[in-house]
């Protein structure tokens, strides 16, 4: 078998397009059943109340990582021809901060604003428009911050080929990692119910 | 029998709008993160790409600015990218179809367990309309943000999480970093 199929030519642009609506069927599907379409739910992660949000995101990506391993490994997915976004390191670092401060000011991240909205939250709604609003600003303020975000770039690397380390060495490290950080969640989770109640 | 699935039917719809019965529980986040990481895989092995969400709104921005001011989108390079050579609208995207169907995959799993509500989510601490003003500020700091870091939570976090990309692990500290320490200064809108 030669995946990923697209990149093989089984299939042409308006077929994924396709593709793309199922998958995009599937993602909004799972995020609303994990509670993500509620704000609230959302960021009682920054409030150690529930930590949903740390186990839902762990959770995908270990099963994503290691299917596309062992794919890999047996030969049916192609895994170089799967696309890793270059990395800009420090571009990369001030805007993962402020994302996240927008997280919690606004309650949701792109995709589960979306399944917010789907399920009839209008704070979710106008948070997407002020998603197009951040965007514009970022587009037109663009060539002032060009310089900056095109700066320290590293190119495609993952973390075994930056640290020199094998890949199932570090895929395993952060399994165990995602199983740590799920049982330390869970003690979280119970203290701060046991804080509340008393 | 007929009358009976009819009281049945009606009861449904009662449970549904709210004034009766509670909508399902979440799943456990664990079944939920299974389920969203094997999506996620099959978007790598049936397209060789990631999920994402922002990117989406990128080519909605392109086509307005376009359609508004296009000597002036034209000019800029960050909407360039989107627009392309101008053959195909900016709109026929792997990414805004996929953003279509988080949309409707939402409704179809809200709609079965009886979660759709017409509501502003907030804390009682805070009104409707500054929560707004609040969810509008956080949407424009999420946007600008996002497109610094060259995806959001799905694009960066999970798919490059997945793929242990250096970037994309970075990325992802310093979203819980910075949630994390704006928390404090927002609390009164959840608490």
């Amino acid at each position: 078998m030669n995946a990923p199929f697209f990149k093989f030519g089984l299939f042409g642009d308006n077929v994924s397009l396709v593709v793309a609506f199922l998958i995009g069927i599937g993602f909004g599907f799972f995020l609303e059943r994990a509670g993500f379409g509620s704000a609230k739910k959302l960021t009682a992660q920054f409030y150690f109340t529930d930590l949903s949000v740390f186990k839902v995101m762990f959770s995908a990506i270990v099963t994503a990582m290691v299917g596309i391993f062992y794919l890999s490994w047996m030969g049916i997915v192609d895994l170089s021809l799967v696309y890793l976004t270059p990395t800009f390191l420090v571009p990369q670092v001030v805007g993962g901060m402020i994302l996240g401060v927008g997280f919690v000011v606004g309650g949701y991240c792109p995709g589960t604003s979306c399944v917010g909205l789907a399920t009839g939250r209008s704070d979710a709604g106008v948070y997407l428009i002020g998603i197009v609003a951040g965007i514009i600003v970022f587009g037109e303020v663009y060539p002032l911050v060009k310089d900056f975000y095109l700066s320290t770039p590293m190119g495609q690397v993952t973390l075994p080929a930056l640290l020199n380390i094998p890949y199932g060495v570090i895929m395993f490290l952060v399994v165990l990692m995602a199983i740590g950080g799920f049982a330390g969640a869970t003690w979280v989770e119970k203290r701060m119910a046991a804080r509340k109640g008393a | 029998m007929t009358s009976h699935a009819k009281v049945l039917t009606a009861q449904d719809t009662v449970a549904h709008d709210g004034t009766a019965g509670k909508p399902q529980p979440y799943w456990s986040p664990y079944l939920a993160g299974f389920g969203l990481g094997l999506v996620l895989l099959a978007a790598f092995v049936i397209m060789g790409r990631g999920l994402g969400a922002s990117g989406a709104f990128s080519s909605l921005v392109a086509t307005g600015i376009n359609a508004v001011a296009p000597d002036h989108a034209r000019a800029n390079e960050f909407y360039g990218e989107y627009l392309g050579d101008g053959t195909k609208s900016p709109l026929m995207d792997w990414l805004v179809f996929e953003v279509i169907g988080v949309f409707v995959g939402g409704f179809i799993s809200g709609t079965l367990a009886g979660r759709i509500r017409w509501s502003v989510e907030r804390g009682p601490a805070i009104t409707d309309g500054k929560r707004l003003v609040f969810a509008f500020l956080g949407g424009g700091i999420m946007g600008f943000g996002a497109k610094l870091a060259r995806g959001c939570t799905s694009g960066q976090a999970l798919t490059g999480g997945a793929l242990l990309n250096v970037g994309s692990w970075a990325f992802m500290m310093m979203v819980f970093a910075g949630a994390y320490a704006a928390a404090y200064f927002v609390r009164r809108q959840w608490r």
